[in-house]
């Protein structure tokens, strides 16, 4: 077993792992949070992505060991319970920028890194481009696409980066 | 995933001196290759050593006439490092189109190098520009470090440090992508150097990353796509699955060898 501990949304979080935990087990199976999902299991879908030191990672692909005595953000992160929404989970709801919903926690995750990366005013193509890492089934990416639009603008407007 | 002990050294000597007491031992940095193939139980490593945590591996920077990117650099920090981008541009741009952008925030130059993935992209860039590939031990020269498909020179208890790559005069990466795994199908790096042109072709080559000579030396005598007509590439020890055939590949190292030229041509 391996010690570890790191800051999950924002909280102190010490636990005894088995070092071949995987990032995404220990948030869902450890800490019940489990709005980060599981998708290929592959570092292919995007499902997993959560902010790991502030950057957009698969955290099916990483394990928990080595994220010790980092940073861990997930969607739960977003916005406290009964909280107003984050710009970007709003824009998702509001541009209907999802149907079944498996994919969103992800998507959002990414969304909000590119915002971070690459501000505001976010094209289309760009967007697109940049969502190579995020399999949907459902929607054909086009309300996705206009959601991360219309969510970039509005993290402006409240000043978050 | 199989059992293992993970062990977090801070200093290369600490983890060479890992390698050496625990046998079978792996070394891990972004893991964005291993965990999958522990995950599928293709590798079952007793002990991973993770290099991710030893401060000044990730450097970039440049030293007289090379740019020097530490071993733990990861592919969106040298996508968007301005040296970089300064000094070898291709090399930058060739970073921001390995596999997607969560990829390249843990994937690093490193850990492409010693995997030696047939259908990775680093290994064309190192092989073109002609880099040398610094250990905890030694230096190789590029040539001799790629040995074939997941091989190389690196010895069992043999750490890479950093890759220090000359300048070249003009380079390009262009790469045709597998359109659902999104890796090379076929990825070709041309390098105008000072001295010689090299093309190096990875994706295609059944024994990994490759040179094609014959395009090299009409290129040397002048470096302009239309000396590449009439040379054909044969598709002998090439890759043929249900992607594309053998023939198919050699066409397309023709075609993206042209687009390459004129794109490094483009940047003047």
């Amino acid at each position: 077993m391996a010690k570890i501990s790191m800051i999950v949304n924002g909280n102190p979080v010490n636990a005894n792992v088995d070092p071949r935990t995987l990032l995404v087990q220990f948030l869902r199976e450890n800490l019940r949070l489990t709005g980060t999902h599981v998708g290929c299991d592959t570092s292919q879908c995007g499902a997993c992505v959560v902010h790991l030191d502030g950057k957009a990672v698969k955290s099916c692909t990483t394990l928990a060991v080595m994220a010790d005595g980092h940073e861990v953000k997930t969607i739960e992160g977003l916005a406290s319970d009964g909280a107003p929404l984050h710009p970007m989970q709003e824009a998702f709801r509001e541009h209907h920028g999802l149907q079944c919903g498996f994919c969103t926690p992800g998507m959002i995750m990414t969304a909000v890194d590119l915002v971070h990366r690459k501000g505001h005013d976010l094209s289309d193509e760009v967007i697109r481009e940049e969502l190579e890492g995020n399999l949907c089934r459902c929607t054909g990416y086009q309300n996705i696409v206009a959601s991360i639009a219309a969510g970039a603008k509005a993290m402006a407007k409240l000043d978050l980066a | 995933m199989y059992e293992f002990k993970y062990h977090r050294p801070g200093t290369v000597r600490q983890a060479a001196n890992l390698l050496v007491k625990n046998e079978d031992a792996k070394l891990i940095a972004g893991g964005h290759t291993l965990v999958p193939v522990m995950k599928q139980r293709l590798a079952s490593p007793p002990h991973l050593v993770d290099l991710s945590h030893i401060e000044g591996l990730d450097t970039i920077e440049m030293k007289g006439r090379s740019l020097v990117i530490g071993a733990t650099a990861k592919h969106a920090e040298v996508a968007n490092s301005a040296v970089v981008g300064e000094a070898i541009p291709a090399l930058a741009e060739l970073a921001g189109m390995i596999g997607d952008p969560a990829v390249r925030h843990r994937g690093t130059i490193g850990g492409s190098l010693a995997n030696n993935d047939p259908t990775a992209d680093y290994p064309a860039a190192v092989l073109a520009l002609g880099a040398t590939i610094v250990t905890n031990k030694r230096r190789l020269k590029a040539e001799e470090y790629f040995q074939g498909l997941f091989t190389t020179a690196l010895e069992a208890d043999e750490i890479i440090t950093k890759v220090m790559f000359p300048l070249p005069k003009k380079a390009a990466y262009v790469k045709f992508r597998n359109q659902a795994s999104r890796y090379a199908l076929v990825g070709v790096f041309v390098a105008k150097r000072p001295s010689d042109v090299r093309v190096a072709v990875t994706g295609a080559g059944s024994d990994g990353v490759f040179r094609v000579t014959a395009f090299e030396e009409a290129l040397k005598k002048r470096f302009s796509h239309k000396v590449l007509d009439g040379i054909a590439v044969p598709a002998d020890g090439l890759n043929s699955d249900l992607h594309g055939s053998a023939e198919y590949r050699a066409h397309l190292i023709g075609v993206l060898t042209r687009r390459a030229v004129e794109a490094a041509n483009a940047k003047d």
